[in-house]
């Protein structure tokens, strides 16, 4: 299976985004669509940010201006699942969820949702009591999601296990827990989810913020990452990866393996 | 108690390549020979798909293959002087479904043939067969460089199969395919990453020819290494039926070549009473090896035996037939 890269660009925390968004204005939008696009992303992340007063009609919109520049899936980024159902409503091609918690209601309302439109979800380990600090209770949540997403009767592929990365300068200690936790989702099922992670956390805040990102990419794809929402318009990155790709025997070795990768991830 | 048939689902499909050109597409072949096309792994029919049957090319000269043993020779005695004729009655009577004609005259330690004596060959060919052609050249890479632009330019819009491009001279070839509307091969020593470079490198130079590429892996015969070729023919297949384009071309291999320049297809019974006869013996060397490497994935079987190539011909006519339990 290749990588799977999300691309990040498209967020309201981003303030030109943010501008578009409130002033109605897709140009900016639509460039990052596509030059996500050409840089490899499998899937277009979107998020109408935190200051969006209406975010169901928000989204609504970010989703169809999305889709006038390109035809990649979408990514629908919300924590409002109003919000998420009005972007699933207009979606052209099967999108997926971002995300759910292991919290029953919202998994019940997710899930359902999921079936309804074909839509793939991300499932964070975490519940009410927020991200747990190791990775045994990390892994009981995403056995919780795997649970409900089987019960729903979506394959478990279609399921992408995030089990939370906190930035390296606050929860150092997160991290191997994490590595732990990608190693044994690989093994709650068969077939097993698929994992994910917010490739951009583990660096928020500290210098040198491109070689923390792409290092930990490539430390967790040896543990079983399938995925990653991350900026891909880091070369270095796609570099790393597919580097990561020929040691970890997932792609064949040719010299050429780098531009392969990117031209392949098209 | 029904059984459920595993199947592996791939998400790759190995490139069509199609052989020769009719009149209407600018040729005078009677027809075209499609070739690749699969999405599983051989004869799996249950799994995937298998739009075209495996082939069998067989093997004409431009001089008379003097090393070749007298028990091969004697099938060809009456035409060995004379490439047409050969390659017609490979066709007509040995049921050939391509012709693969060697230039080795143009070899400088042979005879150091010109290009316009390969050009009348080819044509010759040409008019006395309506198959699709492979054409390689003498297998001096310099000398090569030299006939197979005019060969190509001779033959424009026949889509030949051109060999072998290999990675210190694939420009000539790639660029005579081009011009000339030609398919190629790419040829690489039993090396799956310099394969897949060489197709890269290939289709870099158009990427019109992506679709025009087959792949030859360089196999062994059988004793010789033969599973070391299976081995990476499976993994390439393998790998392109997961998604690496740049190994979903099919894949032609020269069983024939391999196989009868070793002692085991040489040597007499005299000299090996334990080994049998060496007429029924060679011709199963020959058909051992080429039905392992259909087996392994293998599009394009270039043969000599007319014995060999009727065994294998019968086998994939069984071995295309979908099996009973793929719709139970």
């Amino acid at each position: 299976m290749r990588m799977i890269l999300i691309g990040e660009r498209i967020n309201g925390m981003f303030s030109d985004i943010a501008r578009a968004i409130s002033e109605k204005d897709p140009r900016s939008i639509q460039e990052w669509a596509k030059k996500q696009e050409a840089m490899g992303a499998a899937y277009l992340d979107l998020n109408v940010g935190p200051s969006v007063a209406d975010r169901v009609s928000a989204m609504r919109w970010l989703v169809e201006v999305t889709q006038e520049a390109s035809s990649l899936p979408l990514c629908l980024d919300s924590t409002d699942y109003d919000a998420i159902e009005a972007g699933l409503e207009v979606c052209k091609r099967p999108a997926m969820i971002n995300s759910v918690p292991a919290i029953q209601e919202k998994m019940d309302r997710v899930f359902a949702m999921a079936l309804k439109y074909d839509a793939e979800v991300i499932g964070l380990a975490m519940n009410e009591e927020g991200i747990p600090k190791d990775s045994e209770s990390r892994i009981a949540l995403a056995m919780e999601l795997v649970a409900n997403c089987d019960a729903h009767g979506i394959p478990l592929e279609r399921l992408y296990i995030d089990p939370l990365v906190l930035p390296c300068n606050v929860g150092q200690d997160h991290g191997p827990e994490v590595f732990e936790t990608l190693r044994q989702v690989k093994l709650l099922s068969n077939p097993p989810p698929r994992t994910t992670l917010g490739l951009s956390n583990i660096s928020q805040g500290a210098k040198n913020r491109k070689l923390i990102n792409r290092t930990f990419a490539v430390m967790a794809m040896a543990c079983g990452l399938d995925s990653a929402i991350a900026n891909v318009c880091d070369q270095e990155l796609l570099e790393a990866v597919a580097t990561a790709r020929i040691l970890l025997n997932m792609d064949i070795y040719c010299d050429s393996y780098v531009d392969v990768f990117k031209s392949q991830n098209k | 108690m029904v059984v459920e048939i595993y199947k592996e689902k791939y998400r790759g499909q190995i490139r069509e390549v199609v052989l020769g050109a009719t009149g209407a597409e600018g040729g005078t072949r009677s027809h075209t020979i499609t070739v690749g096309g699969e999405t599983t792994l051989p004869f799996l029919h249950f799994e995937g798909k298998i739009p075209n049957r495996p082939v069998v090319a067989m093997e004409v000269w431009d001089i008379v293959p003097e090393d070749w043993p007298a028990g091969l020779k004697e099938y060809f005695a009456d035409v060995l002087n004379d490439p047409a004729a050969w390659a017609k009655k490979c066709v007509d009577v040995y049921g050939a479904d391509l012709i693969a004609l060697y230039f080795k005259s143009a070899d400088p330690e042979i005879r150091d043939a010109s290009a316009s004596e390969c050009v009348a060959t080819l044509k010759k060919v040409l008019e006395a067969v309506g198959v699709p052609l492979i054409v390689y050249g003498c297998g001096n890479a310099e000398k090569d460089n030299l006939i197979i632009g005019p060969l190509a330019e001779a033959a424009e819009g026949e889509n030949l199969l051109l060999g072998g491009a290999e990675l210190d001279n694939y420009r000539s070839i790639a660029a005579a395919a081009m011009a000339y509307k030609h398919s190629l091969i790419a040829q690489s020593p039993i090396d799956i990453n310099i394969a897949k470079q060489l197709n890269i490198l290939i289709s870099e130079m158009s990427a019109g020819l992506l679709g025009r590429i087959v792949m030859d892996p360089t196999i062994a015969a059988l004793g010789y290494g033969l599973e070391y070729s299976y081995s990476i023919m499976e993994r390439a297949r393998l790998g392109a039926l997961n998604g690496d384009k740049m190994l979903a071309m099919p894949m032609i291999g020269n069983v024939g070549h391999e196989v009868w320049n070793k002692k085991e297809a040489a040597v007499s019974a005299s000299e090996e009473p334990g080994w049998g006869e060496q007429a029924e013996r060679s011709m199963a060397w020959e058909a051992v090896t080429a039905m392992a490497l259909l087996h392994s994935g293998m599009d394009i079987l270039v043969m000599r035996h007319p014995g060999a190539v009727r065994l294998i011909k019968k086998s994939i006519d069984d071995l295309m037939k979908e099996n009973s339990y793929a719709t139970t």
